[in-house]
């Protein structure tokens, strides 16, 4: 099914909470972040559907405007006919939940797809988005101890970690280790 | 060698006793395996057949600090890896010896201006002993670090104590 096709039957299902989002280069919809595990689950569990695999969170910050933009690349895989034939595609879709940028909390999928569970927390340690009910929210890349969310377009460099020196103060001369021999 | 250091004068034993000891030093330094980014996959090419570092006698790459004498620190240093990288320098017997090899592990490398994560040189964390410049730097390149390293162990005497890095 195509994109468009898919967006017109979410609409028909779940009026306007659901919109079409036809970006060029990644066609979907656009959900509203309150409906948005019960169109997830429709949109695994319907028989016409089958969007059976969550490829990829990515999130947009979409600064100057106070809102971060998640995009959850779907995609429905359909197993071989006969023994030795290739999987295919039965189509791929974009979905696009908008949250604040400050306190913005949307609710996690990831009894829906398990996959998302590792993107999620990516999504949180780096641009600080919250999901609710997700079972393990914490940083994944970053340090736990680290401050602030680095791939926000405000997000400012950090002097220091622990004792050691970041790029600015390295500069000035102030490296070293303090371990001796 | 606490005992012996600064008990003699440099003469014809501690001299004799000294050339044994860094030649076999120099010609028997186990690295750790410590790959963190694309510089270990020249690493791992100097230790494959056609570079071949074994024929320096450091093709015993051991995967426990404990039983290594060289840490060479192939790759990109984050923060979230520098208490690790601190903590298993630490376990290493003494003496030993440290390689940073390659651009990230200089200076900071590529990731030097937005990099905010990394951490601009393995020497902010221990103490170094060769910088192999690349990135990543040639198999050849790694083996003339180890030479060079090997010119700093021979220079050493047991009649003085070490000197820092």
């Amino acid at each position: 099914m195509t994109a468009a096709e898919v967006a017109e039957l979410l609409i028909a299902r779940f009026g306007s909470a659901v919109e079409p989002a036809p970006v060029e280069i990644h066609p979907g919809v656009r959900v509203a972040a309150p409906v948005w595990p019960a169109v997830a689950r429709f949109l695994r569990d319907d028989p016409r559907l089958n969007f059976n695999l969550l490829r990829c969170i990515s999130g947009l910050d979409l600064h100057p405007e106070p809102q971060i933009e998640l995009v959850y690349d779907l995609l429905a895989m359909r197993a071989p006919e006969a023994p030795g034939a290739l999987w295919s595609s039965g189509g791929e879709l974009a979905v696009r939940v908008t949250v604040a940028r400050h306190g913005g909390r949307v609710p996690s999928v990831c009894d829906v797809w398990p996959a998302a569970e590792w993107h999620e927390r990516e999504a949180y340690d780096l641009l600080g988005v919250s999901f609710d009910g997700h079972p393990d929210l914490r940083r994944i890349l970053c340090p736990d101890d680290w401050v602030g969310h680095p791939l926000r377009k405000d997000y400012e460099f950090p002097k220091e970690y622990q004792g050691i020196p970041s790029a600015a103060a390295a500069a000035e001369g102030a490296g070293g280790c303090g371990v001796s021999r | 060698m606490g005992w012996i250091q600064n008990r003699f004068e440099e003469n014809l034993v501690i001299t004799s006793l000294d050339w044994a000891l860094n030649w076999a030093k120099s010609n028997s330094l186990w690295p750790m395996t410590f790959g963190l980014a694309c510089c270990a996959i020249e690493m791992m090419a100097t230790g494959a057949a056609r570079f071949d570092i074994d024929r320096f006698g450091a093709g015993a790459f051991r995967a426990t600090p404990r039983q290594s004498d060289l840490m060479i620190v192939a790759g990109t240093v984050t923060c979230k890896m520098a208490a690790r990288i601190r903590r298993l320098y630490h376990q290493m017997p003494d003496p030993k010896y440290v390689i940073a090899m390659g651009a990230c592990t200089i200076g900071g490398g590529p990731y030097f201006k937005y990099g905010y994560h990394v951490v601009k040189g393995v020497d902010l964390i221990v103490p170094v002993d060769v910088y192999i410049p690349g990135c990543p730097p040639r198999p050849e390149a790694l083996l003339e670090g180890l030479m060079r390293l090997q010119d700093k162990i021979r220079q050493g005497t047991i009649a003085r104590p070490a000197q820092p890095a």
